[in-house]
């Protein structure tokens, strides 16, 4: 179990290819998993996330900067040297070995006798659950447990240092997806191992670690626990990524109380405006689709827009509202609203700001 | 018929009936007669049969057949899973190489036939030549073994290809993921080819052995081409021993060998498929 810390790392795969032009996968990357921690990364698809993943794990040596575990420079260390294991997108198995002989793999790699391979395959085994199919071909397994069969491998070792999953419930089927993840967290917390998770799931994400790395364009966006990634968020791209769905972001102008958001005004208190410090100029509001308050009668401090989309979602609805705005783009916004209320297509409907739950962006920043 | 997909199937059954099932049934037919230049028939029941079987020429074609397509395919599969591991995996050589490989497979085997029939020609030939050079005999027309030895190099020259090609695109479909377990679970590189490699190139393995178990059961025009089947009978595998009894007007007897010799390669093609799709399934522990 440890500490693992990336420095200044970038990578650019232009630099193998002998290119002029580099396109940074990952970009002066700083950051540290504290021993025994539950971790994430977060971030869209090509964002960077596997070629980090790859780094850590020893796949991939970075253009520039240093991995280190424990305080030990790795960089240069090949991936067992490492000690780190990886389970893949899909569940990697050895299909002509049985599932005892895939847990044993790594074992019988480092050549340890096999009275004590045989103690720890089935101690892993126990606590993946996967003690009565010791002996089936692997290949017979459903996704979820060839799954844990790869991550079995990876925590068979002695000497595995941390754990490292990209994306691992991809491909499980939906049914026992939900388990597989409660089973990855509580064999990470069983263990006390330093765990890094990828994924583009933000529940995923959400709900496995304490500490998640938003990662856009291959730069860390914000680090933070779920709470305030989701209170706190420190961009419009966070807010916007964070919640299903998104943060609404609209762009406004504030000229005294008023904010301007092309189409509609808020007026602000004078302590709002004081928090924010704000002077008469361009920005964005953000406010999440569940803070909106959603009602059909008019009352005052409450604007009107025009219902496009109802989604139901089962225990909530998501309504798609629009307002016509002189300009050549109506204003679109989404808003959470009871699943008893019934709203229909073509609707109006009013809606309400409350002032604690508006955030403000400048230039894409968090300034309140 | 109330599955409409007969009318579909209907055409090649067919075709399949005239150029396949009837020729067999006469063949069947001819196998429980006599018959001299196809004048007058005598039926003898199952006769054709014990006298193939116990005819030592005939026994010498299958144990010449057999130690030719064992050699094949030890030869053929082992070096075409070494060549696809060879061949570069992306990159500007790869259309060269995959094209260079691919021309012998172009080649019908007959002009193979006599191509290497040039090669071996025992006054101009390039291969006696060398041998002559290093002071070497060779003489595909008077040595046996090296008649033999040169149609088994002409087949692999020939078909090794087709096994580099099928192992070749088997190779490219394994995900990288599963080298980089691999790596992390510290497998040497034999053990990621056993454990990694081999099992995932099983499809196209089997794909690869029976083509050539079969094909190689029934090689004819090369040695037909190079040595005639000589000298002697060094070469005179099973189709050509059938080939020559039918081209003295032995039919019945010919059919009867034939019919042996097919039920040959159905067994061999049954047994081989058997073992490919049953070993390394998993199931024991080490």
């Amino acid at each position: 179990m440890a500490r693992i810390e990336l420095k200044d790392v970038s990578h650019s795969f232009e630099i193998a290819e002998g290119k002029e032009k580099l396109e940074w996968a990952v970009k002066d990357m700083n950051i540290a998993w504290e021993d025994g921690t539950a971790n994430a990364l977060l971030g869209p698809s090509g964002c960077g996330k596997t070629t980090m993943l790859n780094i850590i794990s020893g796949l991939l040596t970075p253009s520039e900067g240093k991995i280190y575990i424990d305080g030990k420079d790795v960089t240069e260390l090949s991936p067992q040297e490492r000690h780190i294991a990886q389970v893949f997108q899909f569940p990697v198995i050895y299909d002509s070995m049985n599932v005892y002989n895939n847990l044993a793999f790594p074992l019988v790699n480092a050549n340890f006798p096999k009275s004590k391979i045989k103690a720890k395959v089935e101690k892993v085994a126990e606590i993946l659950g996967l003690v009565d199919c010791l002996d089936f071909p692997s290949s017979k397994l459903n996704s979820a447990e060839k799954q844990k069969v790869s991550l079995g491998r990876g925590i068979v070792r002695d000497d595995t240092v941390g754990i490292l999953l990209d994306e691992p419930l991809t491909v499980i089927d939906p049914k026992m997806r939900g388990e597989l993840r409660r089973q990855l967290k509580i064999v990470q917390k069983e263990l006390n191992i330093t765990a890094i998770y990828v994924t583009h799931d933000q529940h995923e994400a959400l709900t496995f670690a304490e500490k998640v790395a938003i990662v856009k364009d291959g730069r860390l966006v914000q680090v933070g626990s779920p709470h305030d990634l989701y209170n706190d968020s420190a961009s419009v791209f966070v807010g916007y990524f964070i919640g299903s769905p998104g943060m609404n972001i609209l762009d406004g102008k504030l000229n005294e109380s008023t904010l301007n958001l092309n189409g509609f005004n808020i007026e602000l208190s004078k302590d709002f405006r004081k928090k924010i410090k704000s002077k008469i100029g361009e920005y964005q509001l953000g406010i999440r689709p569940e803070a909106i308050i959603t009602s059909r009668e008019k009352t005052t401090g409450t604007i009107p827009f025009e219902v496009a989309i109802v989604e139901n979602m089962g225990s909530y609805k998501i309504l798609t509202l629009i307002k016509n705005n002189k300009g050549d783009r109506n204003l679109r916004i989404k808003s959470r609203i009871d699943i008893h209320m019934s709203v229909s297509k073509g609707e109006t409907v009013y809606l309400k700001f409350p002032e604690e739950d508006i955030k403000i962006f400048k230039d894409n920043h968090r300034i309140y | 018929m109330k599955n409409r997909a007969w009318y579909f199937v209907m055409p090649m059954i067919i075709l399949m009936s005239i150029g396949a099932f009837l020729p067999l049934m006469v063949v069947v037919n001819y196998s429980q007669h006599y018959i001299f230049a196809g004048s007058a028939a005598t039926f003898v029941g199952l006769e054709n049969f014990v006298e193939v079987l116990h005819d030592p020429q005939f026994r010498g074609a299958v144990g010449r057949q057999f130690l030719f397509t064992f050699m094949v395919l030890v030869i053929e599969i082992s070096l075409g899973i070494m060549i696809a591991l060879a061949l570069p995996k992306k990159g500007f050589w790869v259309t060269p190489c995959l094209v260079l490989l691919g021309i012998p497979l172009l080649i019908p085997y007959n002009v193979v036939g006599i191509i290497w029939r040039l090669f071996t020609q025992s006054d101009i030939g390039v291969i006696p030549k060398i041998f002559e050079f290093f002071g070497g005999y060779y003489n595909v027309a008077l040595d046996s073994f090296d008649a033999a030895s040169t149609i088994l190099l002409l087949d692999v020259w020939h078909w090794t290809p087709l096994v580099v090609l099928l192992v070749y695109a088997g190779l490219q479909s394994i995900p990288d993921a599963y080298y980089q377990a691999a790596a992390i679970d510290g497998a040497n590189s034999l053990r990621t080819f056993r454990f990694v490699t081999l099992p995932k190139l099983r499809s196209v393995l089997t794909l690869g052995i029976l083509l050539r178990l079969m094909d190689s059961f029934k090689i004819y025009s090369e040695p037909l081409l190079l040595t005639g089947g000589g000298p002697g009978t060094a070469t005179t595998y099973l189709s050509l021993f059938v080939a020559r009894k039918a081209e003295s007007y032995e039919l019945g007897y010919a059919s009867a060998a034939s019919l042996i010799y097919f039920f040959i390669v159905l067994v061999m093609s049954y047994i081989a498929f058997q073992i490919i799709t049953r070993i390394g399934k998993g199931g024991k522990t080490e």
